[in-house]
């Protein structure tokens, strides 16, 4: 081994340690974006057309089916949500300030009782175009559900294209979310 | 008032340590005696800040001053008081206000039983620590201030979480972090070497013993960290591939690797440019364990508060520390030359074998660990990779090590013949065959087999050497008692390690034939497991000093024959309003029966049972490698300058 050789080999391990601090880095900025989520399983909707589904109504909100969404021929979401869940409570600002901003969200109460969800709404706001019941909680199983609150973006196609499990924060709101509404618009 | 002394005395020592890293640095450079000569008065100095900063933040919780957001964020008025105390390093403030307060006292141990080493390579070593120590104390005193106060202050705390309300996890963290930070001080020795530009024999001398202390400290805390798993956690199992065990095994696995090459740098001055790699790789692999874990990056079962932020921060000090050495090691390692010359079948070709198969280990559970991040990098795949990936490749490399293991210390350095000494070894090769052989023809459970048969290989295999050296049956009674005397410790030290290896395997081949079931008891109803009978007597009602238990009475018949009465139960936690399961355990010493209580459905328990064939093993021979480990660090041969400074020494491998 020449000199040269043994000095590149005596250099191989800086190497190595960059590339793992290269990589820990980008894995850190894309977990302050939210983009990579060390715990999160992505959804199996990702890229697919929205499951079919038809569901009754909380009155007086009239229910919907998938097909609704995809005929209102905007970007929508839809949020699962449930009187009993407190990540709901404490995400439900943020989708009133995303109604504000024009957004339509198609609610889906998930296994929840008729009163408990109308005091919710009451007690938190009515972020939603319209509100449907998942009492059973069928419809949630067909999506792929990980838990209440979630979020699913649905193109003007019916096509899902983003999912947030979990409470939505404003952080989440303005920096995955916007960019995606704003594409999509 | 306290926690504001506290937060002086933590600035105090960010000030002492940044001098600490400068002026015996310039110094040494500058060949100035003066400037080298502050650097054990500074290392001393901030461990003596740190200590004050630490017993303030100890005198918070235990009088509960909810003014402190550690302390309402992790205590309350109720909590027992050992674990007010022992909860100040279970949350990540606290935990890493005690690394910097053992990273301190490594400085400070080199100040004080350092006295015979050469004042500039002192003095590097001091400023080395005091650099590593600068850097991660402004990160504690910046992002993750433990003496922080809060306004208003609540009226009551928010409790620990109560898993680590338990004795076990209360010594763990200590132990492993006094494991993990002992490795600053060989990486210290490391990158000082670089900068003098000189490893020789007297160098391994002096590595030696910090490796040892450092090694044993980090093996006990992974055995406790494990056994804390078993009997706490409840699920049963003593390792499970999670990327913080794993974390904590990988600088073990280097660890270990440097222990051994630290000898061959000693005995035969050859492997040095190597042995400084080890050093520097070993620290880093503790760095990244205690730190990596804490940006959330890796999914585990171990929670750490995600913060980028604090990522962000930590990987600048991991990119200082890590990349400044590695820097170093390229431009300054390549003028070390290696004097000593060896054949391949030699005792430093045994220990370099040693070496490639424990870094061998080494990587490849660090891939395992890291590739879930690779893979979402580079594939955007999301995935996981779990036990049958480390099983699958720890275990093939595991056995010619352990093959080696028993070989190694019978061969002769320089130059040696297999066959003289394999035969050496005969009587450990035919006892581990029977052994293996029977367990196999018993058993039909080949892993199990060749688990049973390592164990005997290595345990016999270390008596055998020890039977060799002190010419046991061979030579007369006289002459067996004048050699016991005249073996060093370190000898009998590492025999002592290798035989608690063989414990452990044996005790990992007992767990691999455990047999377990989950079923849904009424009371009165018994269950058949594992040649036992389990009865659930009752299920009642308890009460504790900051929680409320439901108690399933379960008695244990065999044949017949009372085994045990035992009373796995659910403790609910009043504040935190989490419930733990109480893990009911009753041991043998050959198997342990295990009843975790469950659910209760329409009257019934669900109850998780278990028989684990020779459980403890594990743990009692993880313990003994650790007490070969002391022993070894006894040897007075290990310590330059020998009988004033024997105290010294013992008291170093306690207190660093």
């Amino acid at each position: 081994m020449n000199n040269l050789q043994r000095r590149a080999l005596l250099l191989a391990p800086l190497g190595l340690a960059a590339i793992g601090g290269a990589s820990f880095w980008t894995l850190l900025r894309r977990m302050d974006k939210g983009t990579y989520d060390p715990r999160g399983i992505p959804s199996m909707l990702l890229d697919k057309p929205l499951p079919r589904f038809s569901l009754p109504g909380q009155s007086p909100s009239q229910g919907f089916a998938s097909a609704d969404v995809v005929a209102s021929g905007r970007p929508a979401l839809i949020n699962f949500f449930a009187s009993w869940c407190i990540p709901c409570v404490q995400e439900a600002p943020v989708l009133m300030a995303l109604k504000r901003q024009g957004t339509p969200i198609w609610g889906i109460a998930y296994k929840d009782k008729v009163d408990a969800t109308s005091g919710f709404l009451q007690q938190y706001g009515d972020p939603y175009t319209r509100i449907a019941r998942d009492e059973p909680g069928t419809v949630a199983i067909d999506f792929g559900l990980y838990g209440v609150p979630e979020t699913y973006l649905v193109d003007r196609q019916g096509i899902v294209r983003w999912r947030w499990a979990g409470g939505m924060t404003d952080d989440i709101a303005r920096q995955s979310l916007a960019p995606l509404l704003k594409s999509l618009a | 008032m306290i926690p504001e002394l506290g937060h002086f005395a933590l600035a105090l020592a960010v000030a002492i340590a940044g001098a600490q890293a400068v002026l015996p640095l310039w110094g040494a450079r500058a060949r100035d005696a003066r400037l080298m000569a502050t650097a054990p008065a500074l290392a001393i100095g901030q461990m003596l800040a740190l200590l004050a900063a630490y017993g303030c933040l100890i005198w918070s919780a235990v009088v509960d001053d909810f003014s402190v957001a550690n302390v309402a964020e992790n205590s309350n008025s109720l909590k027992p008081l050992i674990y007010k105390i022992t909860g100040t390093w279970g949350n990540h403030e606290g935990s890493i206000l005690l690394w910097c307060l053992i990273l301190a006292l490594c400085g400070g141990a080199v100040a004080l039983f350092g006295r015979t080493l050469p004042s500039s390579l002192r003095a590097r070593v001091i400023g080395v620590l005091g650099f590593t120590s600068a850097g991660f104390l402004l990160f504690a005193l910046t992002t993750s201030n433990p003496l922080d106060r809060v306004w208003p202050p609540p009226i009551d705390g928010r409790d620990m979480n109560p898993l680590l309300q338990d004795p076990g996890l209360a010594v763990h963290p200590p132990v492993l972090y006094a494991g993990y930070v002992g490795f600053a001080i060989p990486f210290a020795f490391a990158v000082a070497a670089l900068l003098e530009g000189r490893v020789d024999a007297a160098w391994g001398r002096w590595v030696r013993p910090w490796t040892l202390a450092a090694w044993s400290l980090l093996t006990g805390g992974i055995a406790l960290g494990s056994w804390w798993a078993y009997y706490e956690l409840g699920w049963g199992g003593y390792w499970f591939w999670d990327p913080v065990e794993n974390a904590s095994l990988l600088p073990w696995l280097s660890g270990t690797a440097l222990l051994h090459s630290a000898i061959v740098v000693e005995k035969r001055e050859a492997l040095k440019i190597w042995t400084i790699l080890l050093a520097i790789g070993t620290f880093s692999l503790s760095l990244c364990g205690t730190f990596m874990v804490r940006s959330g990056i890796l999914n585990s079962v171990h929670t750490f508060a995600n913060d980028p932020a604090r990522g962000v921060f930590i990987l600048g000090l991991l990119a200082l520390v890590i990349g400044g050495s590695l820097l170093l090691f390229a431009l300054r390692a390549p003028v070390m030359s290696a004097t000593g010359i060896f054949a391949p079948i030699s005792r430093e070709g045994a220990l370099v074998l040693n070496n490639i198969l424990l870094c061998s280990i080494c990587a490849v559970v660090l891939t395992g660990t890291t590739y879930p991040l690779f893979a979402e990098l580079l594939f955007g795949a999301k995935l996981s990779v779990g036990p049958p990936y480390f099983q699958a490749t720890v275990f093939p490399l595991a056995v010619p090590l352990f093959l080696a293991m028993s070989l190694g210390p019978v061969l002769p350095w320089k130059r040696a013949e297999l066959w003289p000494a394999l035969l050496k070894l005969w009587w450990a090769a035919l006892i581990a065959a029977v052994v293996g052989t029977a367990a196999y023809l018993g058993l039909r459970a080949s892993f199990a087999a060749v688990g049973f048969a390592a164990s005997a290989w290595l345990i016999f295999g270390s008596l055998a050497e020890l039977v060799e050296r002190t010419r046991l049956f061979r030579a007369p009674f006289a002459t067996f008692r004048s050699r016991v005397a005249a073996q060093p410790l370190s000898v009998w030290g590492s025999a002592v390690a290798h035989a608690g290896m063989g414990v452990t395997v044996a005790g990992i081949a007992g767990m691999s034939l455990a047999v377990s079931t989950i079923v849904a008891v009424h009371p009165g109803e018994t269950v058949q497991l594992g040649g036992y009978d389990w009865t659930l007597l009752a299920l009642r009602d308890d009460q504790g000093p900051n929680y409320t238990a439901r108690v399933a009475d379960i008695r244990v018949t065999r044949n017949g024959d009372d085994v045990v009465t035992f009373h796995p139960s659910r403790r609910m936690f009043t504040v935190q309003k989490s419930s733990v399961t109480d893990t009911a355990i009753q041991t043998n010493g050959l198997r342990d029966l295990y009843a975790v209580l469950g659910e209760e459905r329409d009257d019934a328990a669900v109850l998780r049972l278990h028989v684990n064939p020779l459980a403890p093993w594990i743990w009692f021979g993880a313990l003994v490698m650790a007490a070969g480990g002391v022993l070894s660090l006894a040897d007075r041969r290990l310590r330059v300058g020998a009988p004033a400074r024997r105290a010294a020494g013992v008291k170093a491998g306690i207190a660093s």
